[in-house]
């Protein structure tokens, strides 16, 4: 299993070969509250690193989803179209949102590990 | 008070009717004979079956479970609930302004047109412009017609612009317009003060900006301390500056955007000019421009005839961006705009923000010792606190407290905006409130702020004493049920 890494727009990605998965992490979901609505990425999407790869709205505010690394969508998440509570209950794992094959895997190197983040989310809290 | 009310659909009762109309004295040929099969419904529509007192009863008793600023205090922030006089209904109401058409002949309505053409005066001189357009139909319209004019005049210098820069604290209807007009939005940060951030502002601004959007003061009721440095960086890039007069309430007769170095301006008129929110109904967002922006208003605008005295439509106006609204807008409102400054006069609208700054300073300070205060400052017409310890401490959180406000029977101020403050409370009095409203309010907000320290539940299930309790907003955000079905 690989290492999952984070970005300061609070998104995680867990790299599998080439293949990225992408989704938002439980501190955000915590922030954002109960999610209520995902818009989900169109296959077959060329995405750049940092720009908007999809939108989660929660009761709260509606917020973008940006990509961790560049690369091509190749699966979206469709369970979360259905039921975006899914985020709310595993942001980790079943509330993955999409699945990016990477164009250039060193970009992963910009990333955080687990530790890093935790302790950015914490400065960031101050 | 009153418990939640059946859906109308509920009172129905087969064959009841709220009017009796006498039988026809033509023949009546069945449906099936004048319409071919495929447009005919199977089912007849699902539609009421009650009587006159049904109706009448179900919806009076609907409107007064509303919460409205006549019949409580409601300090909604950025939203300006101001208090409507009802001399302004009046005066809409007079039949040379209600029972007009915009065919009319001029000849025949010169008094809204004069109406039309010294509102145009009395804006500009409030902000500081040189002519506004009254077709925008409210604010955000007016935003996205201010868009329009301002890339109606880059193209006019051969320049194509694409990015809006637009502060972090922003309304979001300004990156939302910007992306309706197409353009590339560019978010500038706030520092530690509650500024827009100058430094961030200048590495951001260039020869692609077409505008900085700006809110002054800005959405945490603060006035932008170096709006003329701003300016100065803005104009030097080659671009425009754009006035979201959302919260022009704080600063009539005491400043001007126009004077700050703004080029275009809209005016929330159900904001700053006591004319109705609409709830959907007919609002006004008027847009005002600096002189060189003038050619590329919407046309027409009205102009005073100098050879015959009279005032015509100017439709001579070849770098109009055209109509943005049919006919002239929603005139009626206008008209309220119009009785409001006529009756409060220029020194009663300064005093109104005076009054208006003073009532969100005093429930700032009043509140301060029991809610976080982000950003100490004084502030203008509207104070942003944050529930940030409750949370912390007691696990409370902002929207528990919005809450329980309303079991006080006052409506809960604007939470969880601006984004950039966590926790949000956006309190906005209006200078209408006597102090000892204003002082109600405080001791229930006090009340609230140590019923979290004691008895958390209390504000977890509130509110107790609405018709309804607390919704299940998440649920009927994710499954809501938009059409009623019979139970059968």
């Amino acid at each position: 299993m690989s290492a999952v890494k984070y970005t300061r727009d609070h998104e995680w990605v867990k790299v599998e070969g080439n293949i990225a998965t992408v989704g938002i992490t439980d501190f955000a979901v915590q922030e954002l509250g109960d999610l209520v609505y995902v818009e989900l990425p169109v296959i077959g999407d060329e995405v750049r690193a940092g720009e908007r790869l999809a939108a989660v709205e929660s009761v709260k505010a509606a917020s973008d989803v940006f990509a961790p690394v560049s690369g091509e969508v190749v699966e979206a998440n469709e369970a979360l179209d259905d039921d975006a509570g899914l985020l709310n209950e595993s942001p980790m794992d079943e509330g993955w949102i999409a699945r990016v094959e990477m164009s250039d895997p060193k970009e992963l190197d910009a990333l955080m590990d687990r530790t890093e983040y935790d302790e950015f989310v914490k400065e960031a809290s101050h | 008070m009153k418990g939640p009310q059946s859906l109308i659909f509920e009172l129905s009762s087969p064959g009841r009717t709220a009017a009796s109309l006498p039988a026809p004295e033509v023949p009546t040929p069945n449906l099936s004979s004048l319409l071919p099969a495929h447009v005919l419904r199977n089912d007849p529509p699902g539609l009421p079956e009650v009587s006159e007192m049904d109706v009448v009863r179900h919806f009076v008793n609907l409107s007064q479970l509303n919460h409205s600023v006549d019949n409580g205090f409601y300090p909604l922030g950025s939203c300006t609930m101001k208090y409507n006089p009802k001399v302004n209904e009046d005066a809409a109401r007079m039949p040379g302004f209600a029972q007009i058409h915009p065919d009319q002949d001029e000849a025949t309505v010169q008094g809204a047109m004069e109406l039309l053409y010294s509102m145009d005066r009395y804006l500009s001189e409030l902000c500081g412009m040189s002519r506004f357009t009254f077709q925008p139909a409210a604010g955000a319209h007016g935003e996205i017609t201010g868009l329009f004019v301002i890339r109606a005049y880059h193209e006019s210098r051969g320049e194509h612009r694409t990015q809006v820069l637009v502060p972090d604290s922003a309304h979001g209807t300004n990156p939302a317009s910007a992306a309706g007009a197409g353009m590339e939005i560019v978010v500038v940060k706030s520092d530690e003060r509650g500024n827009v951030d100058v430094g961030d502002l200048r590495s951001k601004v260039g020869p692609s900006t077409a505008a900085l959007m700006l809110t002054n003061p800005n959405t945490l009721g603060l006035f932008e301390e170096n709006v003329r440095e701003i300016a100065a960086l803005v104009h030097g890039c080659g671009a425009l500056l754009y006035y979201d007069g959302a919260n022009a309430n704080a600063i009539m007769g005491k400043s001007r955007p126009g004077d700050m170095g703004f080029d275009v301006v809209h005016l929330n008129v159900h904001k700053t000019l006591s004319t109705p929110h609409g709830g959907g109904g007919p609002g006004a967002g008027p847009v005002g421009v600096k002189s060189f922006l003038e050619p590329f208003l919407p046309a027409p605008l009205v102009k005073l005839d100098d050879a015959t005295g009279m005032y015509v439509w100017d439709y001579d106006r070849p770098k109009s961006i055209g109509r943005v609204h049919s006919f002239n807008g929603n005139f009626g409102v206008v008209v309220k705009a119009w009785a409001y400054i006529r009756s409060m006069g220029p020194d009663g609208l300064k005093a109104a923000s005076e009054h208006a700054v003073l009532a969100a300073n005093y429930v700032m300070r009043k509140l301060q010792p029991y809610y976080d205060l982000p950003y100490d400052r004084d502030c203008k017409h509207e104070c942003v606190l944050a529930g940030t310890r409750q949370k912390r401490e007691h696990g409370v959180r902002t929207l528990d407290i919005a809450k329980r406000l309303l079991d006080f029977g006052f409506h809960a101020p604007t939470i969880y905006f601006p984004l950039i403050v966590d926790e949000a409370m956006m309190i906005e009095p209006t200078e209408t409130e006597s102090r000892e409203t204003l002082d109600r309010f405080i001791d229930a907000m006090i009340k609230i702020a140590r019923e979290a320290e004691e008895h958390p539940e209390v504000l977890h299930d509130a509110p107790h004493h609405t018709p309804v309790g607390r919704l299940d907003e998440t649920a009927a955000a994710r499954k809501p049920i938009l059409r009623y079905t019979r139970e059968s």
